[in-house]
């Protein structure tokens, strides 16, 4: 807890520069969107989250989310499946495409990053063939579901809802239930894990498979939002985002730690920096500039007040120069 | 004659801990100082104030009667003073001169500081004093842990030492590279370098120690010269008092016909299929198992726990065969193992006692999934109480234990499942003289009630002094079965060395 108040502080001083910046930013649409998107991103944030918690990474969820929301796309206009069917199929895509990470990580030992980074090619080519690199979207078909999942623009943001009802479960899963415990034993010590009885290998292929079905799940709420995929453009870079967003909530990439609360305020910031950045009148050709140098910032300090390195510093210079 | 090196009266205080009061030591050049303490005694600490890793609170350092500060390594260094940590620090992947000389490699070139390759020829002059037979261009990878050690006195010498400190080298050595270590700390001690000994191996104490200083409770508890240096010396003034009967082993009378209840049958190797290995535990016995580094003991404690699998051969429990593919197999039949190197397989370090405890018993401690914290905890005191494990309280992080309670929090994971074959790989080392006496006491208790225990280790007094039979293992294969009687350390050695049974 100790840990998150830092990073809360932070989001905060965000958040105030944000209003701060000019009237349009405190309106309500302006909030509405900012809900929408954190509620959106949010659920990448958590899926690759709970991979970094066992020790892993999944470089491959930004090309996830692009085939599957371009098959969605394809699989409801072109195939004219059902939207539940049509969502069960992309659901199972991604679960098995996690299913295949975690085969090759723990019954291979390949490192999660090649396999992870081959994928991110991989899927990426797939939705770009599948597509003949047409962009698809759905016009103006199935207004009622993408109402529906929408939800209007005068209200609590609908994917926001959404999100805390995922968060709700996945704080169970993570912070109540045994197979959270042994995702944390997994990233702290794997081995340990394994002589303790912990079939460590099935924990970290459920991780793969939750990370990737959760791409899949933003991948449909995507659609519902934004009305067509891009199969060469759509979810470029959002690994990075939501491994930033996690990283930045307290998920070390050494394993072993994070908390849902953690990486839902640091995708809050990741997801309100570039807005407050926009709403300030910034060219938005600095934005990547300034959002890199932030994560900086928050590392460094997280590093230097966590990690002591002050105090010792201040130790050894008062030694060195005679108290 | 003043002294290479003094401390007087050096404290040091952690937040909660008094690590060092008042302690003062010297050592003189040419001289082997052994110093023993138990655990947490603030033996560590205490090198660590005259290696420069950390600042005495209070207290002076003298160098050749000079009063110095070390502030850092460097610092230390530059007087001559090396410390050598259990936990050796090579970098694997670099070559043993790019070790010896790592981060004062001579350069040629100016400003483009390219290698030379000079390193090559003034390690190997000093790998040679050390009688370190390898190529200066053979990666640390590839060298024997003994061999590293070496690499590291190396790299000491090399940096002009005059005082080298070495926290217990021996801890991961064979006999043979022990001895051959101790020839170099001889070598060395007469070309007058004064050497700091720390070890919990009483044995090699008495051997290589000119001088032992023993402190306790981060205070000096006294010193012993050259003459008075034994065992029970040493052991007196670790623990402030005599230790009655050290192995408490009642031998109940195991009747010779009771059934086994774990049977191992021609088990092989892959890599050596002329080696077979057969043997069984009764209940209420304790079962030694000897033999050398790489024998293939903890091979073969972790195949019949599953975690390697078993090619070749049967394991039986209760005369039944038992299907193994893995820990879950043997945990469900009772056979439990506390591995051998208990920080890195037997704990998650970052996890707390209570956490630690329960891991292995989450499959019970949960309705549909989610942890029954109020149970967890229940167990944890429970265990804590019992085993009379030393922590603040179960959410202490188990890395702040020290070793004898770590190895305890290892044991009650499995012992509050009841086991009923429990393998114990090497499982007292690193670990002070009190929590080894109430270990070996809970082994007793153990079998007496039912349980049976296959104790490997490679400390044959303890191998002495609790097993009733020992099996020695030599190359993969098991090379005997000595019984009670007449066991000596010369027949196993003989056996683990590949001697036969007879002379």
């Amino acid at each position: 807890m100790k840990k998150l108040f830092g990073i809360f502080l932070f989001l905060a001083i965000v958040y105030i520069l944000l209003l701060v910046s000019n009237p349009g930013a405190r309106s309500f649409r302006n909030h509405f969107n900012l809900g929408q998107e954190i509620g959106l991103f949010s659920i990448l944030s958590l899926g690759v989250g709970m991979v970094i918690i066992t020790g892993g990474i999944d470089l491959s969820i930004g090309s996830v989310v692009g085939l599957s929301s371009t098959l969605l796309a394809i699989l409801l206009v072109d195939e004219e499946y059902s939207p539940l069917e049509a969502l069960a199929v992309i659901l199972a895509l991604g679960a098995g495409i996690g299913l295949i990470h975690g085969l090759l990580i723990t019954k291979l030992g390949l490192q999660p990053f090649v396999v992870t980074l081959c994928g991110l090619f991989i899927y990426r080519g797939a939705a770009r063939w599948i597509s003949g690199e047409q962009n698809k979207g759905l016009g103006i078909q199935f207004p009622d579901l993408k109402a529906f999942f929408k939800g209007s623009s005068d209200e609590f943001p609908r994917f926001l809802i959404f999100f805390l009802v995922l968060a709700a479960i996945m704080t169970v899963f993570l912070h109540l239930s045994v197979y959270g415990r042994y995702l944390y034993a997994i990233g702290s010590n794997e081995k340990a894990a394994r002589y303790s009885g912990v079939k460590t290998d099935r924990m970290k292929i459920l991780a793969y498979v939750l990370c990737s079905t959760l791409a899949a799940w933003f991948s449909f709420l995507y659609l519902m939002q934004y009305n067509s995929a891009q199969p060469s453009d759509t979810g470029n870079f959002y690994e990075l985002y939501a491994i930033a967003g996690a990283v930045l909530g307290g998920c070390s990439l050494r394993g072993g730690e994070g908390m849902v609360l953690g990486i839902f305020i640091g995708t809050c910031i990741i997801r309100i920096l570039p807005n407050a950045i926009t709403m300030w009148g910034i060219p938005s050709n600095l934005e990547f500039m300034i959002i890199g140098g932030t994560l900086l910032i928050g590392a460094i300090m997280d590093e230097t007040i966590r990690g002591g390195t002050w105090r010792g510093l201040l130790t050894r210079l008062r030694a060195r120069f005679g108290r | 004659m003043t002294p290479f090196l003094e401390a007087r009266d050096v404290s040091k205080s952690f937040p909660g801990v008094q690590a060092l009061s008042e302690v003062s030591l010297r050592v003189d050049s040419g001289e082997v100082l052994a110093v023993v303490g138990e655990n947490g005694a603030g033996k560590s600490t205490l090198m660590k104030i005259l290696g420069g890793v950390q600042l005495p609170d209070a207290g002076e350092l003298f160098i050749n009667g000079k009063s110095v500060r070390l502030l850092t390594v460097k610092d230390a260094e530059r007087q001559g003073i090396v410390l050598i940590h259990q936990e050796l620090s090579l970098a694997d992947q670099l070559d043993v001169a790019g070790n010896v000389f790592l981060g004062r490699e001579p350069t040629w070139g100016g400003p483009l500081k390219l290698l030379d390759s000079r390193i090559y020829r003034d390690a190997e002059t000093i790998t040679r004093r050390l009688g370190l037979e390898c190529s200066p261009r053979t990666r640390i990878a590839d060298l024997t842990v003994g061999q590293q050690q070496l690499v590291e006195i190396a790299r000491a010498l090399s940096l002009q030492s005059r005082l080298l400190i070495l926290d217990e080298p021996t801890s991961s050595l064979t006999e043979r590279e022990t001895s051959r270590l101790f020839d170099v700390l001889r070598e060395l001690k007469s070309q007058g370098i004064a050497i700091i000994y720390i070890s919990h191996r009483l044995k090699e104490v008495e051997v290589i120690a000119d001088r032992v200083s023993v402190l306790r409770d981060g205070k000096n508890a006294g010193e012993l010269s050259k003459t008075e240096i034994s065992h029970e010396a040493i052991v007196r003034l670790m623990v402030g008092r005599e230790l009655k009967q050290f192995y408490p082993r009642h031998r109940p009378d195991v009747p010779a016909d009771r059934a086994p209840l774990l049977e191992v049958a021609d088990l092989r190797w892959q890599e050596k299929p002329g080696q077979s290995i057969s043997f069984s535990l009764k209940p209420g016995e304790v079962v030694g198992m000897a033999g050398l580094m790489g024998s293939g003991r903890t091979e073969l404690a972790e195949t019949l726990f599953g975690i390697r699998p078993l090619r070749q051969g049967e394991v039986r429990i209760d005369g039944k065969r038992l299907s193994l593919r893995g820990p879950t197999q043997a945990i469900s039949a009772g056979i439990y193992l506390a591995p051998e190197d208990r920080r890195v397989q037997g704990l998650v370090l970052s996890f707390s006692v209570k956490h630690n405890l329960s891991l292995a018993s989450l499959d019970r401690l949960n309705r549909f999934q989610m942890i029954c914290k109020g149970q967890e905890t229940t167990l944890a005191n429970d265990m804590v109480e019992q085993l009379r494990v030393r922590t603040p309280t179960i959410e202490q992080r188990v890395e702040f234990l020290s070793g004898g309670n770590q190895q305890k929090v290892v044991l009650a994971k499995w012992l509050c499942r009841d086991p009923r074959v429990l393998i114990l790989d090497e499982p007292t080392r690193g670990i002070d003289v009190g929590a080894r006496s109430e270990i070996y006491g809970l082994m007793d208790r153990l079998a007496q009630e039912g349980l049976a225990i296959l104790m490997i280790s490679s400390d044959l007094e303890e191998i002495l002094g609790m097993s009733d039979r020992v099996l020695v293992m030599h190359e993969g294969g098991l090379a005997g079965a000595l019984p009670r009687d007449g066991l000596t350390e010369e027949a196993i050695m003989r056996l683990a060395t590949g001697g036969g049974l007879e002379r």
